[in-house]
């Protein structure tokens, strides 16, 4: 520990680093905002590899590490509106281990400009394209993430 | 080792028009556990189905994925294939190259390399599938209908005349909604209360029918064919049962003064009083905000008056449970209020009236007896000015929409003006004249051709009042542009249709969808149009989008066969997505450590203790166990359980790591 991974290198110019984002997303809220944004037709960068879950609430943050360390650039979570979750509390629990796995990863030196959280509903489709566009770019100034997986692949992880 | 199959469909153009489906199915070959891989035009067609169960039986797969459209879309039709071919339905996984990839993005390599990645992720996902069984589950066959306008009433019927049973919520004292506030209706001018309270008065007297009004819903608990629905009865303050509607309370009660709800405040009612002359039930309620015994505990003038001896000072809420096994949202709409418009006087000038209050001012049934007067003085106006889309089409008023209903009742309105005020001039600010339905648009040239109503399209920009009338100053852009002054006697907003006061308190009780403007939302728009991504839920009327009444009746039978379609079944077949805790051979018996941290996260108490007992019955440990009746599988339990003990069916730890460790 204590190796500080908190400034990725920029690219130098003209390079095509395409960054490899990874979506955990429910399926009643953002999995169906997200097929809307298809039926809408609105496009998005297709860096973004969506993994569908009942809930918010299911996502273990061992799965957030396990795709840093596979070689995901970004993360984004993404369920339901509080109060709308599909399963009453579901996104509210998500909320909740959020905020203390956020301190934890902070403080073992994790880039959380790497990890967005966020809520997007079975009605926004047009929310769900701006939102991947927006990680999408901001990871893609970030860099690629070779720290996190240096780290996990000496065993860190 | 596994024997896994994909699919690649081209749907058409859709897929294959930006992914090369042929390159996809080719990377898909080399994976490992892959024994067959195709692409065909179209997965969801006969022969396209033909081509899986065959290859399922030829090549003995165990274990197929159809890379295609969204799993909410085509899953069943796949899994349902896959069982017909031998395989457990549960070992089919959809790879969505359509909503998520080729439809939302441009043709090229990056796009076809994602379709890959996605094909790949649900490969990895089913060589870890398990075959599952669906739970079995009775369906309660009373349906639960909330809202009693015309939707509710329309949905409630059709389920109860198919033979099972209903009950009908409506939060207000008597059935009816917006449709009875109506004068005359679009596009045939015929009465509309004449056409609804015939429907309003089948409702009451339905054998199948329960009508709870002055009652809303408190919660909805459960699932698809098992709901339990908590409803408050409001009190009445009279006892429904021995009440006869004579009325003589509803004329002796000595506080005149209460704005009336029904004639939208253009008439006063008493603090006990039936809504309109028709209502359903034809049962009066005590207002007890504004009831003198209530507010000072003195009077009881209806009390003595009543020879039923009906009044119930002392009557409380009653809280009902019902078991329901659907549920038909029909919650309606409301108006936004001229107070919304500081350009047209924040709603401070009498004379500056809404559409549903024009409507009781040309009701029979109104406070004017049907007669055009204006509410500040009483005279009949020589001059109306309508003013179409206030409010909608508005982003600055927070209603981007058309509120679909306006540009039809405006045409309306200004043509019974004119049938009643021969000689009054009608004129009509638009933005855009939208008639599309059976018989619209003649309607609208009817109001302007035989009627002569003057449509002057352009925006309003002020209304203010000036010596005993209001003077709108708007522009006519297709003569110029020119700046237009009128000074009219009466002026009427149509108003922005919205979203029903509490519609997204109530969404969120039910757990359905909601868009941004609180209309509730379908689950699909255009192939589910009634449906809710809730099972079990289904939408009616204008509480999903403005509506007229013909679109509200057409969708609340819709919303009524899916009902029924649902109890035709003597029980349901419920996804095995539901959570098991391990099991383990003696001495370890299950990794669970009986932390029942998962009870905590459980929002439905699933949770039960299991005592692990000897021969002789000592414990041996307790651990937990999970109701799968009352699972619904959402898996927070599986993301809270520290020792992993726990795992989700259908998404478990196995399945959803390997799936990222795909990518």
């Amino acid at each position: 520990m204590g190796t500080s991974v908190t400034t990725p290198t920029p690219l130098k110019e003209g390079s095509t680093f395409e960054p490899k984002i990874t979506a955990f997303v429910c399926n009643w809220c953002t999995y169906a905002g997200a097929d809307l944004t298809g039926t809408s037709r609105i496009r998005y960068q297709p860096n973004v590899r969506v993994i569908r879950f009942p809930c918010t609430g299911r996502i273990d943050f061992m799965l957030i590490l396990k795709a840093f360390a596979h070689g995901s650039d970004g993360v984004i979570v993404s369920g339901c509106h509080p109060n709308d979750c599909h399963y009453t509390t579901g996104n509210y629990l998500a909320r909740r281990r959020w905020i203390v796995f956020r301190d934890v990863l902070e403080f073992t030196g994790i880039d959380l400009r790497r990890l967005t959280f966020a809520w997007v509903s079975a009605a926004e489709g047009a929310k769900w394209a701006e939102l991947v566009d927006e990680v999408t770019d901001r990871v893609r100034a970030l860099g690629p993430y070779r720290e996190y997986q240096a780290l996990a692949s000496a065993g860190i992880e | 080792m596994s024997r896994i199959g994909v699919f690649v469909c081209h749907c058409g153009e859709n897929i294959a028009g930006t992914v090369d489906c042929a390159v996809v199915a080719e990377a898909a070959r080399s994976l490992r556990g892959v024994v067959h891989s195709v692409d065909y035009k179209y997965m969801c067609s006969d022969p396209g189905q033909k081509l899986l169960k065959e290859a399922i039986r030829d090549k003995n797969l165990d274990g197929v994925v159809v890379a295609a459209c969204s799993p909410r879309m085509h899953e069943p039709t796949f899994r349902a294939a896959a069982e017909e071919a031998g395989l457990n339905a549960y070992q089919c996984e959809m790879a969505n190259l359509r909503e998520h990839c080729s439809w939302v993005h441009a043709k090229g390599e990056a796009t076809t390399a994602k379709a890959i990645d996605l094909v790949r992720i649900q490969v990895e996902k089913v060589k870890r599938n398990a075959p599952l069984r669906p739970i079995r589950v009775p369906v309660a066959r009373t349906a639960l209908v909330l809202g009693g306008g015309i939707a509710g009433i329309q949905a409630a019927l059709d389920i109860a005349n198919a033979g099972n049973q209903v009950i009908l919520v409506e939060r207000s004292p008597s059935i009816g909604g917006h449709m009875s506030q109506l004068s005359e209706t679009f596009p045939t001018l015929d009465c509309s209360q004449c056409i609804l309270t015939p429907r309003m008065v089948e409702v009451a007297r339905h054998p199948q029918i329960t009508l709870y009004t002055y009652a809303e819903l408190e919660r909805l608990d459960g699932f698809i064919g098992n709901f339990k629905a908590t409803i408050r009865k409001r009190a009445r303050k009279v006892d429904e049962k021995i009440c006869n509607g004579c009325g003589v309370c509803t004329q002796k009660c000595p506080v005149k003064k209460i704005p009336d709800e029904f004639n939208e405040g253009l008439s006063m009612r008493r603090a006990i009083y039936v809504p309109f002359p028709q209502a359903v039930p034809n049962r009066p309620v005590i207002d007890t905000a504004n009831c003198t015994f209530f507010k000072s505990g003195k009077c009881r003038a209806c009390e003595k008056l009543c020879t039923a001896k009906a009044i119930r000072f002392d009557q409380q809420d009653e809280v009902v449970t019902r078991e329901v096994g659907a549920v038909v949202l029909a919650t309606g709409f409301r108006t936004m209020g001229t107070n919304q418009f500081p350009e047209y006087g924040y709603g401070r000038y009498p004379d500056l009236i809404d559409g549903l209050k024009f409507e009781r001012l040309a009701s029979a049934s109104g406070p004017t007896s049907g007669a055009i007067k204006r509410p500040s003085d009483g005279k009949i106006p020589e001059t109306v000015v309508f003013i179409a889309c206030a409010g909608s089409r508005d982003e600055q008023k927070g209603v981007s929409y058309c509120s679909k209903i306006c540009c039809m009742y405006t045409a309306k309105h200004a043509m019974l003006y004119r049938h009643k005020v021969h000689g009054g001039k009608a004129y009509v600010f638009y933005m855009d004249v939208r008639a599309a339905g059976k018989n619209y648009d003649e309607f609208v040239r009817r109001a302007v051709e035989e009627d002569g109503v003057k449509y002057l399209r352009g925006r309003v920009s002020r209304v203010y009042p000036d010596k005993g009338q209001l003077v709108v100053k708007g522009v006519d852009t297709l003569l110029g542009g020119e700046p237009l002054e009128i000074r009219a006697d009466m002026v009427v907003l149509a108003t922005a249709v919205q979203a029903q006061h509490g519609s997204e308190e109530l969404a969120q009780k039910l757990h359905v969808a909601y868009d941004k403007y609180r209309f509730f939302a379908e689950a699909h728009p255009k192939l589910r149009p009634v449906e809710t991504n809730t099972a079990g839920i289904f939408l009616a009327g204008a509480c999903q989008s403005p509506r007229d009444i013909p679109e509200s009746v057409a969708q609340a039978s819709g919303a009524a066969a899916k009902v029924c379609g649902l109890f035709s079944r003597p029980e349901l077949a419920r996804e095995p997505i539901v959570a098991v805790v391990d099991r383990q051979p003696p001495p370890v018996f299950s990794h669970c450590v009986g932390c029942f941290l998962c009870r905590s996260a459980c929002p439905y108490q699933a949770i039960e203790e299991e005592a692990i007992r000897t021969r002789n019955g000592e414990i041996i440990r307790t651990v937990a166990h999970v109701n799968a009746g009352l699972c619904q599988g959402c898996g927070t339990c599986v993301a809270t359980c520290r020792t992993k003990a726990i795992d989700l069916q259908g998404f478990t730890n196995e399945q959803v790591f390997a799936e990222v460790v795909a990518i």
